[in-house]
C-alpha cells in the first residue's frame, strides 16, 4: 500500500468573523500520488473552503480550523513563514476559477512566472525564462514567445486558463488545487482545458484535487468522487459507482435533477427546498429536511461516515439499488 | 388562471390567430463601433447581430445557442427593445413593432417580458419583493390595491409564500428564490412572450431543475411562449421546441430541436454538441471537437465566419457567404453552409452527409 500523499482528518473550518458560518465539518479523506479526485457539490458546500483549507488562503484570525490536513509529509496546519511560502506553490498548487482576477493586472504573464520560478528555485533570469516559455508551450499556447510579454488582460479567456495552469504547475508541484478552472469558459474551450488537464496529469504523475458543479466536467476527469453538501463529505466513491449506483439520496437527486435528453416533455425530479444556512444547520443530518428518506433519527442524529475501502457514505438511510427516488 | 381578478388595463387578446407566430424578426442588425487608438483611422466596428431573421409560432419554444460573443444576448436585448436595432423589423402577432400603424412601443413591452441571469443585479434593492412586482403593472394604470392583491397571488405560485415573503428585499433571498420573484415580475403584466437570458444558468443544479418545472407549468398554465437563451445545451435540449443556433452575430442553423440534436447539418452545430462533457466514465471524450476560442467578432472574416475553425473549410467558403437554405426535404430545418448546397462550388456538396458523420474522427 502506498503512502497517500494528502491525508484530511476530521477537518471542520468555523469562520468567526462579522458573518459566521460553519463552513467545513468533520471532512476527512485520502488521496493517492497520482489521483485524480473530484469535489462535487453546489454553492456553499465547502468545497472550494476544503481546498483553500489545504493551501492555507484563509486568514488566521476569523477562521477556527480543526482536525490535521497531511500533505507529503507536511502538517499543513502548522506551516510558518519561509516553509508555507515553499510549500504553496512548490507541493501544492491552485488554479483558480476567474483567471482574469487571479493574475496580477499590471505584470506581464512572463514576468508573473518567472517571479514565481526564482520564488523557488535559485536558477538566473535566463534560465527561467526558459522554464516558463517551455511551461507555456506545454498548455498549447500558440506563439508563447509572444505570450510571454502579453499583460493577462490581452489574453483570451480559454488562454488565460491555461496561462494560470501553466503559472501553477511551472513549479512542479505534488498537488494540484483545481477551483472551478472551467466553469466561466464555454462549452467548446472547456473541453479543450479538461482534456489538456487530463494529459498533463497523466504526463507529470501529480494528484488533482479538482472542484466542480458541474457533475460532466467531474466524471472526464477524476477516479473518485467526493460529494459535498452543508460543509460535510456525504458519499464518496469510484466516479462509476457513484454516477452510476448512487447510495446517498442527495447524490441521487442531484444527478436525477441534472438535465438530459431522457426527461423531456416530462418534470424533472428537482430535490426540493433549497441547502441550509451554513450559520444554523439542523442537528441532525444537513440534507434531511429535503430528504424523503428522512425518519426521526435522521433529524435527531449527525450519520456518522462509515468508509470502505476508498469509499466513504455519510447517511442513516442509504437508497439500495434499483430503488427509484 | 383566474381571468375575474385581472383588471381590464392588461388584458391582451389574440389578434392573429393561431396560424400567426407570435413573432416574427426581420434581417436584425446591430453593429457596436469600438473606441481604436489615437491614431486609427479605420473606424472598427462589433457585429454582434449581423442579419438575424426568425419567427416563433405561438405556444413554443424558440432555443438560442451559441459561444460568447456570439450575439445571442444581444439579439434578446434587440427584441425587447432594450436598445435600439440599427436596421431590421419585427411583426408582434400581425402587427409591426414600433412602426406608423403598427404597435406601440408601451404596448409591445407590457406583452413581451424578459428574466435576466443575474437574478440579483435585476431587482430593485429598494424596493421589497412584493413592490417589485407590483411596480409595473401600476405604470401601466393598474391601480394600487389590485396590483398588490396580484402580486401577492403571483408570490404564491411561483412557490413563495406571501406572508412569508412579500416584505423581504431582495439581498435577504437565495439565489434561486430570487429568479422566481424575477419570473414572478414578468408574469405580473400578463405577457404572452417571455425572453428568457440565461435565466437558469447561475442556479446550483438542484435549484435549476426546480425553477425549469416552474417555467413549464407556467408555460402550459398561461399560454405562453419562450425565447430561451442559453449556453448549456442540455438545457435547451430539454425545454425547446425549436433551436437557432448562432455564430459570430449569424444564423449558422435554426430547425426543430430533434432535428438539431439527431441530424446536425452545420459543422459547428455538431461541434458544439460534441463539446459537452459526457456522462458516462467509460466513454470519456478523447478529442476536442473545436480547438481555439470564439474569434474576435470584431471585422469578423468574410466568407462563411466559421472557416477558420472548420476542418472542412474550402476556397469556396473564404469568398462566399453561405446563405439559410432548407435541408431537403425538412423544409423546416435550415442550414448556412456550402457543403448543403449543391450549387455552391463545396466539392463534396452532395455527399455532405456521409462526410459530416466523420467530423468527430477527422478533427
Amino acid at each position: 500500500m502506498t503512502q497517500p500523499l494528502v491525508c484530511v482528518k476530521d477537518l471542520s473550518v468555523q469562520f468567526t468573523g462579522n458573518r459566521k458560518a460553519q463552513a467545513l465539518s468533520q471532512v476527512s479523506f485520502d488521496l493517492a500520488p497520482g489521483e485524480v479526485l473530484g469535489l462535487l457539490g453546489e454553492s456553499g458546500s465547502g468545497k472550494s473552503v476544503t481546498l483553500r483549507t489545504l493551501l492555507r488562503l484563509h486568514p488566521d484570525r476569523t477562521t477556527q480550523v480543526s482536525g490535521s490536513v497531511q500533505v507529503a509529509g507536511h502538517d499543513v496546519l502548522s506551516l510558518q513563514g519561509k516553509t508555507l511560502n515553499h510549500y504553496r506553490g512548490g507541493i501544492a498548487a491552485m488554479v483558480f476559477q476567474e483567471p482574469g482576477l487571479a493574475f496580477d493586472p499590471v505584470y506581464t504573464i512572463g514576468q508573473q512566472m518567472i517571479e514565481a520560478i526564482r520564488a523557488h528555485d535559485s536558477v538566473d533570469m535566463r534560465t527561467a525564462q526558459q522554464q516558463a516559455l517551455q511551461m507555456l508551450e506545454r498548455v498549447q499556447i500558440s506563439q508563447a514567445r509572444r505570450r510571454l510579454d502579453a499583460y493577462p488582460h490581452e489574453l483570451s479567456g480559454g488562454m488565460r486558463q491555461r496561462a494560470m495552469i501553466a503559472l501553477a504547475l511551472v513549479c512542479r508541484p505534488q498537488l494540484l488545487l483545481a477551483d472551478e478552472p472551467t466553469t466561466a469558459l464555454d462549452a467548446t474551450v472547456q473541453i479543450q482545458i479538461l482534456l489538456l488537464l487530463r494529459e498533463l496529469q497523466k504526463e507529470t504523475g501529480m494528484s488533482v484535487i479538482f472542484v466542480t458543479h458541474d457533475i460532466g466536467a467531474a466524471v472526464e476527469l477524476a477516479d473518485r468522487l467526493a460529494v459535498m453538501y452543508a460543509g460535510r463529505l456525504v458519499e464518496m466513491g469510484d466516479v462509476a459507482q457513484v454516477v452510476q449506483q448512487p447510495l446517498h439520496p442527495y447524490t441521487r437527486g442531484l444527478l436525477a435533477s441534472t438535465v438530459s435528453a431522457e426527461n423531456r416533455g416530462q418534470p424533472l425530479q428537482a430535490v426540493p427546498g433549497s441547502p441550509p444556512n451554513l450559520a444554523n444547520l439542523p442537528p441532525g443530518c444537513s440534507f434531511a429536511p429535503r430528504c424523503s428518506h428522512a425518519n426521526a433519527q435522521c433529524h435527531r442524529e449527525v450519520p456518522k461516515t462509515v468508509l470502505r475501502g476508498t469509499s466513504a457514505l455519510a447517511c442513516w438511510q442509504p437508497v439500495s439499488e434499483g430503488q427509484v427516488w | 388562471m383566474t381571468t375575474s381578478s385581472v383588471s381590464d388595463v392588461l388584458t391582451v387578446q389574440d389578434r392573429g390567430g393561431p396560424g400567426q407566430p407570435l413573432l416574427v424578426v426581420k434581417d436584425l442588425k446591430k453593429h457596436f463601433p469600438v473606441r481604436g487608438g489615437l491614431f486609427e483611422r479605420e473606424p472598427q466596428f462589433v457585429h454582434a447581430v449581423d442579419g438575424v431573421s426568425f419567427s416563433v409560432a405561438k405556444g413554443t419554444t424558440l432555443g438560442i445557442v451559441g459561444e460568447s460573443g456570439c450575439g445571442k444576448s444581444t439579439t434578446a436585448r434587440l427584441i425587447a427593445r432594450l436598445m435600439p436595432p440599427d436596421s431590421g423589423s419585427m411583426v408582434f402577432d400581425g402587427d409591426g413593432v414600433a412602426e406608423y400603424g403598427g404597435m406601440a412601443l408601451k404596448e409591445f413591452r407590457r406583452n413581451l417580458q424578459m428574466v435576466f441571469q443575474d437574478s440579483f443585479a435585476s431587482l430593485n434593492p429598494r424596493l421589497t419583493i412584493l413592490e417589485t412586482i407590483a411596480y409595473g403593472p401600476q405604470v401601466h394604470g393598474m391601480n394600487k390595491a389590485t396590483a398588490l392583491q396580484e402580486g401577492r397571488a403571483l408570490l404564491a405560485r411561483v412557490g413563495l409564500e406571501p406572508d412569508q415573503f412579500a416584505s423581504r428585499y431582495p439581498h435577504e433571498l437565495s439565489g434561486g428564490q430570487r429568479q422566481r420573484v424575477n419570473i414572478a415580475r414578468a408574469l405580473a403584466f400578463h405577457p404572452r412572450l417571455v425572453i428568457l437570458d440565461e435565466a437558469v444558468a447561475a442556479l446550483d443544479k438542484s435549484v435549476q431543475a426546480q425553477v425549469l418545472n416552474l417555467l413549464q407549468e407556467l408555460k402550459a398554465e398561461r399560454q405562453l411562449t419562450y425565447v430561451f437563451i442559453s449556453h448549456d445545451l442540455h438545457v435547451v435540449h430539454y425545454i425547446s421546441d425549436e433551436v437557432m443556433v448562432m455564430y459570430l452575430g449569424k444564423v449558422v442553423e435554426r430547425g426543430p430541436v430533434e432535428r438539431i440534436y439527431s441530424a446536425a447539418a452545420h459543422p459547428y452545430t455538431r461541434a458544439l454538441l460534441s463539446a459537452a462533457p459526457s456522462m458516462d466514465p467509460s466513454q470519456r471524450t478523447q478529442h476536442s471537437p473545436l480547438m481555439g476560442d470564439p474569434p474576435n467578432p470584431i471585422n469578423p472574416p468574410n466568407g462563411c465566419r466559421f472557416r477558420d475553425r472548420c476542418s472542412l473549410a474550402q476556397d469556396v467558403c473564404a469568398t462566399n457567404s453561405p446563405l439559410l437554405q432548407a435541408v431537403e426535404p425538412h423544409a423546416k430545418h435550415i442550414v448556412a453552409c456550402h457543403m448543403n448546397d449543391p450549387m455552391s462550388g463545396y466539392s463534396h456538396a452532395a455527399v455532405n452527409s456521409t462526410k459530416l458523420n466523420h467530423l468527430e474522427v477527422s478533427v
